[in-house]
């Protein structure tokens, strides 16, 4: 294969993992946006609903479409029970308090999926058969058009959500002054609860449509937490917009790294990025420095 | 002609298009009591946040002793002898009363890491010193017998006493007292009125913002009057009570409202 | 306060000299116990910089690994002497510490929480990923055991040896927070605004408590890879590092009891859940939660709640 169709191929994986970053990203923006809440277990409903899509299909032998939609409902309704038990309790406690407590999540989740289904990788079948398709000398199977169409979809969806709906609005208004949106009658705790339980379903997509691909396992979690926060921040922690192209730009610099420098070290670069944006410019590429101060942390 | 303390020349500071500070010139003279007074939003605390150097002015220098604070981090301006109370109180909640005031000592000694670490005898002696100073400030400020209790534990009115208390421990040579008698009651503030005083009298300026009209003008030396960032008048407190600006500033022009 | 540390102090004194006597050639106590001092080390200075100085650290067992590989890798590869091997863990996590901490301790809050895991799951990776010289996820085995004058520490002796550094270490710590250090760590926490009103240089002590919980972590590791003679990063990544946390955390993150505390519960945890280890993360990530929902001030001071509610109640039906 020559140069030119690696970097190719490179790229298209890298869409395909920057997919995933971008929800995972588009995730940590919501619950941000509404409670200025970092959700440290934001990778855990991706893994989950990897996970929770295989015992569906292959387990329980249920169509894929529909095997699909219980494992985002279950996964939203777990986001729903976290909020509820975890966050909503301790919402006047301190904030190294609720980091620790979405962590703790985070490790409970994992906990009870190694349990669950041990520590091996899962595979799901591709959504559709079918040989893959040659592009400029990359090959593509079909499951990369299903990743890309569905995060799409879903993003498409989430902006409809946010710009065009009051209940979008209403998540946003919370996130810079609680007080004056419940002042104008916003029900902030529903706001909060929504936005952990579209940040689970978000997530719970994202694993579904990613295990095809890269298989799943019960320790998934942490790494997609980091790399998707450090795309939040690098597109600037509360733009969507931003969280997204941010993802997409990690996943493609990720994929041309490991491919042509060194894949052990792969993991490395992402993290590389989110310090050095922590560190040089927390307001990331499109969030502006105000901004930032505004917002409760 | 006393010694001047503190000088702002042509003081700026803009927030975005927002002038809080518009070309300020003003002078506080060693051993005085002025008061910065105006109307809400005229730029007070603005100018208390750039004295202590919390942000640095837009433009124009302020001058301590023939120091120039622009850009100075607030322990720095703290350790020239610069100190000051908050409006909405910052007392360190996880700490007793008279650890709250020996944190004020901080400035005035030395032991770092390694000579707290292996307790070295002249740190043991800094110790004693700093608990001693500590509690005399408490003292002055009538608090001696609240040492042992948590600093957030006490009435608002001696939690506000006891930040002047910490602030005293620094050994300032300027005292910035942001709205002191803000929630006091009427026999508090006559207090708090005659505490200002002793302090004058241990040869500290003080600079005070102040809306309680009748401390201001019982206690002020001089008074900076400021309105939408810009000074309208400064002097002492018989003179600008008659000056027809300032009175438009607090009452609001007679002619132009509807 | 110092009374009391005082009292605390003889009887850590009395239950060193003590234990292993009791347990008397019982070499799965003496190695708990053994653990327990290494963890107490780490968790002390974790302690300092998160219970006194109110910041936190997601990634520590990254320094508990600098200092354990460079124990090991140069005694066992380079054959350098352990004490030199262990000075220069020492010097690496203070390094390390510095040039980190200096942009991450000026985050606030949730930032600095994940810019500190970043950067533990980087030396995760370095761990891992520099085979020639970690071993990589293999491991690295044949690490000397530390000799005093021709006799090998093993068992209770090297039971003293940890436990008379984590005393050391302890004495230290406490005299730092009894002094203008540990107040201005306190002050800073309570509100770094005004501590830097009053002249405290905010963004040097924290560096400064931060570089100082490196070194601690880097000695517990020094001390641990001559213990157990072969380490691998999985002791050095995420998990182990929540694990330090939730011990200064569980146990009341306010003080350096309550993490000695949490220390000794969670270490001696894994014990009462042999044979149980699939439930091992989903126990740490329940305990973690159930402490942070019902006790947030921590084990120790629930302890102290419930035992103060307790004499009411026993007073009342006297």
């Amino acid at each position: 294969m020559s140069l030119a169709s690696q970097i190719i191929q490179f790229f298209f994986t890298g869409l395909n993992v920057g997919s995933i970053y971008a929800l995972v990203a588009l995730g940590f923006t919501m619950i941000y946006n509404a409670t200025a809440i970092i959700n440290l277990a934001q990778g855990e409903f991706v893994m989950l609903g990897g996970l929770i899509m295989v015992f569906f299909t292959a387990v329980l032998q249920i169509p894929m479409y529909l095997g699909f939609f219980l494992t985002v409902a279950v996964v939203t309704t777990l986001g729903a029970f976290f909020e509820r038990l975890a966050i909503h309790p301790l919402k006047n406690a301190s904030l190294i308090t609720l980091i620790i407590i979405t962590l703790a999540g985070s490790i409970l989740f994992r906990g009870i999926a190694m349990l669950l289904w041990g520590r091996d990788p899962y595979g799901l079948p591709p959504f559709s058969g079918g040989k893959p398709i040659l592009i400029w000398g990359a090959t593509l199977q079909p499951q990369f058009f299903w990743v890309l169409g569905i995060t799409g979809c879903v993003l498409i969806g989430i902006w409809f959500f946010f710009n065009r709906t009051l209940a979008g609005k209403a998540m946003i208004a919370c996130s810079f002054n609680a007080v004056a949106a419940r002042l104008v009658g916003i029900n902030v705790r529903k706001m909060v609860l929504l936005s952990f339980s579209l940040s689970a379903s978000v997530g719970a997509i994202a694993g579904a449509i990613i295990t095809p691909i890269t298989l799943m396992e019960y320790d998934r979690g942490p790494l997609l937490t980091l790399k998707g926060f450090a795309a939040a921040v690098l597109g600037g922690l509360g733009s969507g917009a931003g969280a997204i192209v941010a993802g997409f730009l990690i996943g493609i610099l990720e994929s041309l790294g490991a491919g042509l420098v060194s894949s052990g070290y792969k993991d490395a670069l992402a993290l590389f990025v989110l310090l050095i944006v922590l560190w040089i410019k927390p307001s990331g590429l499109f969030g502006s420095a105000e901004e930032s101060e505004l917002k409760k942390f | 002609m006393r010694e001047e303390i503190l000088r702002a020349e042509n003081l700026q500071k803009s927030f975005g298009g927002l002038r809080a500070i518009d070309a300020l010139n003003f002078a506080i003279s060693q051993g005085q009591i002025k008061s910065v007074i105006g109307p809400n939003g005229a730029g007070k605390t603005t100018l208390f946040n750039l004295i202590t150097g919390i942000f640095p002015p837009s433009d124009g220098i302020l001058q301590f002793n023939g120091q120039i604070l622009n850009g100075l981090k607030p322990h720095l301006i703290a350790q020239l002898g610069i100190s000051r109370t908050f409006q909405n109180l910052q007392l360190f909640a996880n700490m007793t009363v008279l650890e709250n005031v020996m944190v004020g000592r901080h400035t005035q000694t030395s032991a770092g890491l390694l000579s707290t670490g292996f307790r070295l005898s002249w740190m043991k002696k800094e110790e004693r010193e700093i608990e001693e100073k500590a509690f005399a400030e408490l003292s002055f400020m009538g608090l001696e017998d609240k040492a042992a209790l948590e600093a957030t534990s006490m009435p608002l009115g001696e939690q506000k006493l006891l930040e002047i208390a910490r602030a005293l421990a620094t050994y300032p040579k300027l005292l910035l007292l942001d709205e002191p008698a803000a929630g006091l009651n009427i026999r508090e503030t006559e207090k708090l009125c005659h505490t200002i005083r002793k302090i004058q009298q241990r040869g500290i300026t003080i600079l005070l913002v102040e809306h309680d009209m009748s401390l201001v003008m019982e206690i002020s030396d001089e008074l900076l009057v400021l309105n939408y960032g810009r000074k309208i008048a400064e002097g002492p407190p018989r003179e600008v009570q008659r000056n027809r600006e300032v009175i438009a500033a607090y009452l609001g022009e007679e002619t132009g409202d509807a | 306060m110092r009374r009391k540390d005082l009292y605390a102090l003889l009887l850590i004194a009395f239950l060193i000299v003590l234990y292993p006597w009791i347990f008397e050639g019982n070499k799965y106590f003496i190695s708990i116990l053994v653990f327990l001092g290494i963890n107490s080390i780490v968790t002390m200075g974790l302690c300092l910089l998160m219970g006194y100085a109110g910041q936190i650290s997601l990634g520590h067992a990254a320094f508990f690994g600098i200092g354990a590989y460079s124990s090991g890798i140069l005694t066992s590869q380079y054959s350098y002497h352990p004490v030199v091997a262990f000075f220069v863990g020492i010097f690496f996590s203070a390094l390390v510490a510095f040039f980190v901490g200096k942009p991450t301790l000026r985050l606030k809050g949730h930032y600095m929480a994940v810019a500190t895991l970043g950067f533990g799951e980087i030396f995760f990776i370095v761990f891992n990923e520099l085979i020639f010289l970690t071993g990589g996820p293999s491991g690295l085995s044949g690490i000397p055991t530390l000799t005093f004058f021709g006799q090998v520490l093993e068992g209770t002796a090297y039971l003293y040896l940890v436990w008379g550094f984590a005393f050391l270490l302890l004495i230290f710590s406490l005299n730092v927070i009894n002094s203008r250090v540990g107040r201005a760590l306190r002050a800073i926490h309570g509100g770094e605004l005004a501590a830097n009103a009053m002249g405290v240089d905010a963004a040097r002590y924290k560096v400064q408590v931060f570089v100082l919980s490196a070194v601690y972590a880097s000695i517990a590791g020094s001390l641990y890879a001559h213990f157990i003679t072969f380490i691998s990063p999985s002791s050095f990544g995420l998990m182990p590092s929540i694990m330090f946390l939730m011990m200064v955390v569980i146990g009341g993150a306010g003080t350096i009891w309550g993490a000695l505390l949490g220390t000794a519960v969670l270490t001696s945890l894994p014990e009462y859940l042999r044979g149980l280890e699939d439930f091992e993360v989903l126990a740490y990530g329940g305990i973690l939660m159930v402490v942070l929902l019902f006790m947030p001030q921590g084990v120790l001071e629930g302890m102290q709640k419930l035992l103060k509610r307790m004499k009411k109640t026993a007073k009342r039906s006297l």
